[in-house]
């Protein structure tokens, strides 16, 4: 405790950091989206009622009711259908640049997913813009395998 | 199935994402409340600081600024012997990352004469198997010039040559 | 369903950092000022329920500390929740109905300011895909925002009107961290945040504890001239998976406002928890508050969010008002999760 004693007002701080890895169990259906992206592939999940959920969960967010075992291939592009823009990344973020984190609706997806966008600026996002997914060169089956999402045509 | 065929199965299960180690890392600036404040101050001029709640007159040690069974603040400063009793304590033979101390060490719980609230410390200078309930220890102090207001001022316990204390004299905090 | 009240209600000045107090000094003269309000010993509490999360200050089993603070010794029948302490009170109710208590306390702490609260707030999302890629709060809010400020449901100057609105409640507040009379045009002309969010839309970091303490049957009556009845509690949650949510809606909002029958009668006052300026219109809508019903008459959480607290102190301060006979029926709400993922509506009664 207490590296840094401001005197003036009588107070004592000191840094501290909490920092661990947890080692996470993903299962089956998160498991296979992970090894798609590890292949640079993107895989959604049928539910029941015929909508692609991606990133694939266990259950249908609308009834809580199990996904089928039915899995198809989105994307790779997709429609930003929302965003926001970051002036300040913060640690552990996608990019350590100015980006925008944007809901990304990938082609033959009925959900969107979260993901940043290398833009640049501001002005060079649009709801509605079409992106694109870069890749990174070395996969190893985490979201992170996306680097970002890139505007495409 | 096919031996190759059955081998070809287990590479393509072996090669499915099961696991993924997600990191985590959060900075914080601790701030030291009222009751620690003196509490750390008195660690950096080698000083053991505890506080007496103003009901029960139970003294504790490292201070909360409160007393569990009262609920009520406890604000006067009563300054601790830095000679105390095992209580009890348990011998660590498992090596874990980070750890600074060699294996089989003491971790014990301490009772310091005036205070009303066991705490944790490592005892050494003394071997595992010689470790005892009642045995008397003192704190073994960082130089003057490497305190700080931190626990770390007081680097471990270790025997003080005093006699055993009975078990009549902390009985109350073990049972 | 066993008559339940909450008689009396107690919180910190939130600030934006406290230096010189930890958790538990922040939340025992709380604690004790809610018992001593209420006229009940501490001995005849029959529950003591608590929420916060250790996130916040990053010291694990902080939650046990502070119960310490508050006086757990001999052992007391006690819970928490790592939840706002709205919901700690709902548990604190269920207890009551059981019949096996009479009375409970409640309270809740947040002592934000020593980290970086809108990373922290990232460890509630799906842990696997979201999670991972460190999204803050601000901006998961800003994407809410977007969709409803481009689908027509607000306005940026809708938004900084709410700000103002709030602000100025505020004033007479004194425990409120953010208040005064702010133009419209004025907080417009701000740089954005999180584009397109403003620092007015956001809440502010606070630091701060809350407490309540819950009595059931004529005990409640005889404690409190005007105890502030629950007439109606109930929590629900959307999927956490926001992608694939409706963001201009909130369904669990509207199901725990109906299932507490928040419509069958004229509210007069509706505390609501927004920790943004768009939740707050999108949640009026939900929560089917009309005209004539004063919203958020202490400032909200835009005016001080102590974070974990300030859904029970929606609570608090909607009971304050039937307590002071300000209101005759008044609705409280708390938030929890990513855009506005759960909701908890009480609505409570004088007689």
């Amino acid at each position: 405790m207490a590296d840094s004693n401001s005197p003036r007002d009588g107070t004592l701080t000191a840094p501290h950091v909490l920092e661990f890895n947890y080692t996470r169990t993903v299962g089956p259906v998160t498991g296979r989206f992970l090894t798609g992206l590890r292949d640079s592939r993107i895989e959604g999940v049928k539910t029941a009622k015929g909508r692609v959920i991606v990133p694939p969960t266990e259950y249908d967010p609308d009834t809580a009711e199990a996904v089928t075992d039915e899995y198809v291939e989105v994307g790779p592009g997709g429609t930003v259908t929302t965003w926001a823009w970051v002036s300040r990344p913060r640690n552990l973020q996608p990019l350590d640049r100015p980006f925008a984190w944007a809901l990304i609706r990938l082609d033959g997806a009925d959900t969107a997913m979260l993901h940043a966008v290398d833009a640049g600026d501001p002005s060079a996002m649009k709801t509605g813009m079409r992106v694109a997914p870069r890749w990174r060169d070395e996969r190893i089956g985490m979201i992170t395998d996306i680097e970002c999402f890139v505007p495409a045509q | 199935m096919s031996e190759e065929a059955s081998e070809e199965a287990s590479k393509e299960a072996s090669n499915t994402i099961t696991e993924i180690i997600a990191p985590c890392r959060l900075d914080y600036t601790i701030a030291a409340g009222e009751a620690q404040r003196p509490f750390l101050r008195g660690l950096a001029g080698g000083k053991i600081m505890g506080q007496r709640c103003p009901r029960c007159s139970k003294v504790y040690m490292p201070p909360r600024g409160s007393c569990p069974t009262c609920a009520i603040p406890t604000q006067e400063e009563i300054e601790i012997s830095d000679h105390g009793t095992i209580t009890t304590f348990c011998i660590v033979n498992l090596q874990f990352y980070g750890q600074a101390v060699e294996v089989p060490y003491a971790c014990c719980s301490i009772l310091l004469d005036g205070s009303d609230l066991p705490f944790f410390h490592l005892v050494q200078e003394v071997a595992a198997d010689q470790v005892r309930m009642g045995l008397r220890v003192k704190a073994v102090w960082a130089p003057e010039e490497e305190r700080k207001p931190s626990v770390e001022s007081v680097r471990y316990f270790k025997p003080s040559g005093e006699e055993d204390a009975p078990y009549d004299s902390y009985k109350e905090f073990v049972s | 369903m066993r008559d339940v009240a909450i008689v009396s209600f107690s919180q910190s000045r939130h600030v934006r950092r406290d230096q010189q107090r930890n958790e538990v000094e922040i939340v025992m003269p709380v604690v004790a000022d809610a018992v001593e309000k209420s006229g009940l010993q501490r001995s005849e509490i029959g529950f003591t329920c608590s929420g916060s999360t250790d996130y916040l200050v990053g010291v694990p089993f902080s939650f046990v500390m502070a119960l310490d603070g508050v006086g757990a010794w001999p052992p007391i029948d006690e819970s928490h929740v790592e939840m706002d302490g709205a919901w700690a009170l709902y548990e604190a109710w269920i207890r009551l109905q059981t019949g096996e208590i009479d009375s409970a306390l409640v309270y809740a702490f947040g002592k934000s300011s020593q980290g970086d609260l809108p990373a922290i707030m990232s460890r509630q999302l799906e842990p696997y895909t979201t999670a991972t890629l460190w999204p803050d709060a601000i901006s998961i809010a800003a994407l809410q925002a977007r969709v409803l400020i481009e689908g027509g449901h607000t306005s940026e100057r809708a938004m900084a009107e709410i700000a103002a609105r709030d602000r100025a409640n505020a004033k007479d507040n004194p425990n409120a961290q953010v208040t005064g009379d702010f133009e419209v045009d004025t907080l417009l002309a701000e740089p954005y945040l999180a584009d397109p969010l403003r620092k007015h839309d956001c809440s502010p970091i606070s630091d701060g504890a809350a407490a309540v303490v819950l009595v059931a049957g004529e005990r409640a009556r005889e404690l409190t001239d005007r105890p502030a009845w629950i007439r109606g509690i109930d929590h629900r949650i959307d999927s956490i998976n926001f992608g694939a949510r409706d963001l201009t809606r909130s369904p669990s909002a509207a199901l725990a406002a109906e299932r507490a029958g928040a419509g069958v009668d004229k509210l007069d006052v509706a505390e609501i928890y927004a920790p943004f300026t768009h939740q707050s219109a999108l949640l009026e809508r939900e929560l089917g508050i009309g005209n004539g019903t004063r919203i958020n008459p202490s400032g909200g959480a835009l005016a001080a969010n102590p974070m974990m607290a300030a859904g029970l102190v929606r609570l608090g301060e909607a009971a304050t008002a039937i307590h002071k006979g300000s209101a005759d029926r008044a609705l409280a709400h708390a938030t929890s999760g990513p855009c506005l993922q759960q909701n908890l509506v009480c609505v409570l009664e004088g007689e």
